[in-house]
């Protein structure tokens, strides 16, 4: 079991009539980075909410951390971070505060928290901005720090939703650089994008098209599987046959 | 416990630091409670009388003088007919005519008797009634000092009436302000209350940091107490402000125990935030929380009690005031501010809130949904 950290079959979320996720089937290796890409409406974050206890399947199955996403989505909260694609940490906060705020709803003792919170913002480089209110960081500064704050309780899973939206490229090359630290203490990193280069730093990826997964593998194999010398390629061959759009 | 610390750090921070609360929490009471009791005023003062006086009597004359002597009734411009008169009311100049026909002194002492016509403007019921009435009051007193007058000696056992004491218990100099502060305190705490309270889940999920708590382990009843107790303590400081301004400005001194009246809040308060945390679950947005909020205070304000009498309502309205949480608490605040009422007296009031805010609360806690 511990190989495994997520586990889907054929996995389908239906709003109504509309198929949401269709019947997707995949796992995910502990310590892994997994990329999951897609065009806006593909399904990724419906998927991703599933995942984490926030939203119930339609049908199928799935297991996250070892635990099952019906009956046991808050088993699973106590394993996992996550964040979402809207801004997650309180504006009307300090740095400090929501570092506080979260460690301690996680069950942090007031001596993890201190220690922790601490090299959390040395390793960001803001230890100065600790009393600082969030509103006033500027958004790669708040995104790296609601990543740092997704993982403080070093959870077995870390969900990113679109991660690096609206973020300027240098700062999402550091971004990826707190991922892969959090990859290398063993917490496995489930990431959505829509940036190919992002989707270059993953260990293996899927392209969803269409609440379907289309393609499953290393970035490297992807390519040479539809013979192209980039990521952007495979996804815009992909993609091409899709018939949603829109968010 | 501890999920239960951290959730309060956060709310009370996020409170003390937010403009908006503290001014509708401490500024907004004194300022409504310095100005609605003088607004919300049924004293039917200033009501103009126009006479048409026909008989230019020493008489009608002392009857117009009494009249306008009262600190109720001014004078409205002079006319001559009672056409003139009636263009004075459709002006809003005059609120009451006496029309005073020729030879009233003259029949008034030889035939003892004679009529006077009064036409008033019924357009706002209370005071034409309550004018009328002080009027027909002011007339009667005048006629028996005529008859007075005018009776031999020995007839004078027949200008004997039955004469009726009024003791006015409670309230025994009938202050307007006695009765509606404690009132509008209550309807003030209510909107402050509820209005805060539903906002508040409502603001998490519009800017989204209640999908990062729903993703974690958080337990439901935490999260609500996190928020419930705050605007709790929040309401204890306002009724407390309301207090102190009805004692310092209108120097209402409650009869009856205080704290058994802030024990009645204490329960009180559980209910109002549990309705407003109950509607913040049903929202998606704040605009949402508020027209509903809006729409229950409204109405539950009104079949309240605090504005118009309860037992003068139809029978649904007088069942939906029952349930209404306002109402028993607008009663209460009375029972005990004016009358002194005691626990055996405040306690079917606080079975009825209680009640209702077991309902509201666990109705709030199950609609809470982590996953959906």
């Amino acid at each position: 079991m511990s190989e495994i950290a997520i586990k889907a079959d054929k996995l389908t979320k239906k709003f109504d009539d509309f198929v949401a996720v269709d019947a997707i089937t995949f796992d995910v290796k502990q310590g892994e980075i997994f990329g999951f890409v897609g065009a806006n409406g593909a399904g990724k974050t419906t998927a991703m909410r599933i995942l984490c206890g926030l939203s119930k399947p339609t049908s199928g199955s799935a297991t996250v951390a070892g635990f099952d996403v019906y009956k046991e989505t808050e088993k699973i909260k106590r394993n996992i971070g996550y964040m979402s694609q809207k801004f997650s940490l309180y504006d009307d906060l300090t740095v400090m505060e929501n570092i506080t705020f979260y460690a301690g709803i996680y069950g942090l003792s007031d001596k993890e928290i201190k220690d922790r919170g601490e090299s959390l913002l040395s390793q960001l480089g803001i230890s100065h901005e600790a009393k600082t209110f969030v509103a006033s960081l500027p958004l790669g500064w708040k995104q790296k720090l609601a990543f740092s704050v997704a993982v403080i309780h070093e959870p077995k899973i870390v969900f990113l939703d679109e991660p690096t939206g609206g973020v300027d490229p240098v700062t999402r090359r550091q971004f990826w650089d707190l991922i892969y630290e959090a990859a290398d203490r063993g917490i496995t990193v489930f990431v959505t994008t829509h940036y190919m280069d992002e989707a270059e730093y993953c260990n293996r990826l899927t392209v969803m098209v269409d609440g379907k997964i289309d393609a499953l593998d290393t970035p490297t194999n992807l390519k040479k599987q539809f013979s192209v010398d980039s990521m952007d390629k495979v996804f815009y061959q992909l993609a091409r046959a899709a018939k949603r759009s829109g968010d | 416990m501890r999920t239960l610390k951290f959730l309060l750090q956060k709310e009370f921070k996020q409170i003390f630091r937010s403009k908006s609360i503290i001014f509708s929490i401490v500024f907004a009471p004194i300022i409504q409670l310095i100005l609605m009791p003088l607004a919300a005023n049924y004293d039917v003062k200033n009501i103009y009388v126009a006479f048409v006086d026909h008989d230019h009597s020493t008489y009608s004359q002392k009857l117009i003088n009494r009249v306008y002597s009262s600190i109720y009734f001014k004078a409205a411009p002079y006319s001559a007919s009672y056409d003139d008169a009636m263009h004075l009311i459709e002006q809003n100049k005059a609120d009451i005519i006496v029309e005073i026909p020729q030879g009233f002194e003259d029949n008034l002492v030889r035939e003892s008797h004679d009529k006077l016509y009064l036409a008033v403007n019924a357009i706002n019921g209370t005071k034409a009634g309550v004018g009328s009435g002080y009027l027909g009051a002011i007339i009667r007193d005048f006629n028996q000092d005529i008859q007075m007058q005018w009776k031999q000696p020995g007839h004078f056992a027949e200008a004997q009436t039955i004469d009726v004491v009024t003791n006015n218990w409670y309230n025994p100099y009938m202050s307007y302000f006695l009765f509606m502060v404690p009132g509008l305190m209550v309807s003030l705490l209510t909107g402050i209350g509820a209005f805060s309270a539903s906002l508040n889940i409502v603001r998490e999920k519009e800017i989204g940091t209640i999908e990062q708590i729903n993703v974690t382990p958080i337990r439901k009843y935490h999260f609500l107490l996190g928020k419930l107790i705050p605007y709790w303590c929040l309401g204890m400081i306002v009724f407390t402000i309301g207090m102190l301004v009805s004692r310092l400005v209108y120097g209402i001194v409650p009869v009856g125990s205080i704290p058994l009246l802030y024990g009645f809040l204490a329960v009180y308060l559980l209910t109002l935030l549990g309705a407003g945390l109950l509607i913040s679950t049903y929202s998606d947005t704040q605009q949402q929380a508020v027209s509903v909020a809006f729409f229950f205070v409204l109405i539950f304000n009104f079949i309240s009690g605090i504005f118009t009498p309860i037992d003068s309502m139809p029978e649904w309205a007088k069942a939906l005031a029952y349930i209404s949480p306002i109402s028993h608490f607008a009663q209460v605040m009375r029972m005990v501010v004016l009358k002194g009422s005691t626990w055996p007296d405040v306690l079917p009031h606080l079975g009825a809130v209680f009640a209702l805010g077991v309902v509201l609360n666990t109705w709030a806690v199950l609609n809470y949904r982590k996953t959906t």
